[in-house]
């Protein structure tokens, strides 16, 4: 028997969840709104909430004055190339981990695990005199390696989580068919692997995407993804809040959607299986 | 059953993640231990003299060690009190009959996807500027005098726009643990007349146990390491008053040029880390076996 809702208990407990995440919410709306201000609107006091005169023209200036959709490519690029390397490191590993464990094969997850706990900045130095040297510094190929090798723990623990839900007894039933590695990788893991597949690259592209040391220290314009363009606008000249808000939220948004429909997966990715 | 042909496989597949991993755990780390024992300056290169731990020595008693120190604890305690302190009420609310429940967890979620320069120049300017900030405005019409937040509390302003960012994370985790929770055993427990105070105590509470430590190690070994929202809002200042520990080392590599040092620094770091790391490893190593 499923409790009983009194009326009162869901007026009452709507009205404060939907309070609550409003407030959460509300830092996110309020930069889209200032975003069709005019820099004048976006910093009146007192502030305007939806009368003001609505414009489209900070999303214009964005691009015209610093070529916003090269920091974007360099976004996609980064996220993008760094997650599907790291898949394709991290599916054979975690493939084989789930399928084939050894007495091994916990201690080496445990120390995959504990590689991603290394602060980043420990190895601030190294990395970056490694990529003077090497004219790494300020190239998207270097941020590819960097966050690929930074998330890959997180890859491999997911999936492997993932592979070890798909039923074994059907890789025995195959097996027994007389199905060969190659045909068991390709018609039963793959369309059973999928969805973990998918979630595990949807949150590897957010972390990615969203991914603030590396970017910031290791780039600087040419391959200067978002992250470290919209630092940009942190110097005082001036203040351009309609089109700090523009760039921010054409930043934010791809990744808000992705991220909303990773949400499950999330925690299951960020807590190593800890939570499910 | 495995044969020695699937095993050699198996072992094949694993090989470039584990030493890819191998690399890049080991050549960064030794090569910060060497060069944490060197007089290594980029300014006058060349110059590169074995000093031992004279770079520890200069680091630990460094006054900006302790200061950085101070404020990496401070930063992490506030965040982590926060985040779980409201997270558990809010995860609460949102376990209630909610008329559009998904969308006000899409908003509650959101913040988790922002990223951290973006969260910090929104809230440094739009809400916590001093004039023309929201938060100004609003202490404003209460008659209050408006805090100029990042020249009289830049620490306390660091910890709000870290806060707001991780307590998604803290909310979401607790709520997964919450609905995981057997609804009957609730039930049961209100036929027997239990308050919903005592029920919280009494069976959410212990169930959410696990969950808490959780959200609480990942969330300092993400936390030890904050950078961007102080890099782009107060760059560690005023002074040294929101310098951490993360800061403070990369501020002495890429500022000063002083590579010994920041890689003693960069050990120190390391350390403190493990100590949070080999708890995290415990629970989660628990959790393979199960």
């Amino acid at each position: 028997m499923a409790r009983m809702a009194t009326t009162r208990r869901v007026v009452i407990s709507t009205i404060g969840a939907w309070f609550f995440g409003f407030l959460i919410f509300f830092p996110i709306l309020w930069m889209v709104l200032a975003s069709f201000k005019t820099e004048l609107e976006a910093f009146a006091i007192p502030p305007s909430f939806l009368f003001f005169h609505w414009t489209t023209e900070n999303y214009a200036t964005v691009q015209e004055r610093s070529d916003y959709f090269l920091h974007a490519m360099n976004s996609i690029i980064i996220a993008g190339g760094s997650t599907l390397i790291a898949l394709l490191i991290a599916i054979p590993a975690a493939w084989s981990m789930a399928f084939s464990p050894t007495k091994r094969t916990k201690d080496i997850l445990l120390w995959m695990l504990s590689t991603k706990m290394m602060p980043p900045v420990g190895v601030l130095v190294p990395i970056y005199l490694i990529y003077k040297s090497f004219g790494l510094l300020d190239s998207r190929i270097g941020l590819v390696f960097i966050l690929c090798l930074g998330n890959l723990p997180i890859v491999i623990w997911m999936l492997f989580t993932y592979f070890k839900e798909i039923p074994r007894d059907i890789l025995e039933a195959a097996r027994m068919d007389g199905a060969t590695i190659g045909r068991e990788l390709v018609y039963v893991l793959t369309p059973m692997a999928i969805p973990g597949l998918a979630s595990t690259m949807l949150l590897n592209l957010i972390l990615a995407w969203n991914e603030a040391f590396w970017t910031l220290n290791l780039s600087t314009s040419n391959a200067a993804p978002l992250t470290t363009f919209i630092a940009s606008y942190s110097s005082p000249e001036g203040l351009f809040w309609a089109k700090l808000s523009a760039a921010s939220t054409l930043a934010i948004a791809p990744i808000l959607v992705l991220g909303w429909f990773s949400q499950k997966q999330l925690v299951r990715g960020l807590t190593f299986g800890a939570v499910k | 059953m495995a044969t020695r042909q699937t095993q050699l496989l198996a072992r094949t597949l694993l090989t470039p993640a584990v030493g890819l991993l191998f690399i890049w755990m080991i050549v960064p780390l030794a090569l910060t231990i060497y060069f944490s024992t060197l007089h290594y300056s980029l300014l006058d290169p060349g110059s590169e003299t074995f000093v031992g731990l004279e770079n520890f020595r200069y680091f630990l008693t460094d006054p900006a060690f302790l200061a950085s120190l101070q404020n990496t604890l401070v930063l992490v305690g506030s965040v982590l009190a926060l985040t779980v302190l409201l997270g558990i009420p809010l995860a609460l609310l949102l376990d209630q009959p909610v008329i559009g429940l998904n969308i006000v967890r899409l908003m509650v979620i959101a913040p988790f996807f922002v990223m951290p320069t973006v969260s910090a120049l929104v809230w440094k300017n739009l809400l916590m500027h001093p004039v023309s900030g929201l938060f100004a405005w609003i202490a404003s019409v209460f008659g209050l005098t408006p805090i100029d937040w990042f020249t009289d509390a830049p620490l306390l302003a660091v910890i709000l726009i870290v806060s707001w960012q991780w307590l998604p994370f803290a909310t979401l985790i607790l709520l997964t643990a919450m609905q995981s929770l057997d609804e009957e055993q609730k039930e049961a427990a209100e036929m027997d007349g239990a308050s919903a105070v005592s029920t919280f105590i009494y069976i959410t509470l212990p169930h959410l146990a696990r969950p808490i430590t959780v959200v609480i190690l990942i969330e300092t070994i993400f936390l030890l390491t904050v950078f961007a929202e102080i890099y782009v809002t107060t760059g560690g200042g005023p002074g040294l008053s929101t310098t951490n520990i993360a800061f403070l080392i990369y501020s002495q590599a890429l500022i000063q040029y002083d590579v010994g040092t920041a890689s003693a620094g960069g050990l120190v770091a390391v350390a403190i880390a493990n100590v949070v790391a080999f708890f995290l490893v415990r629970i989660v190593g628990r959790n393979l076996e199960a």
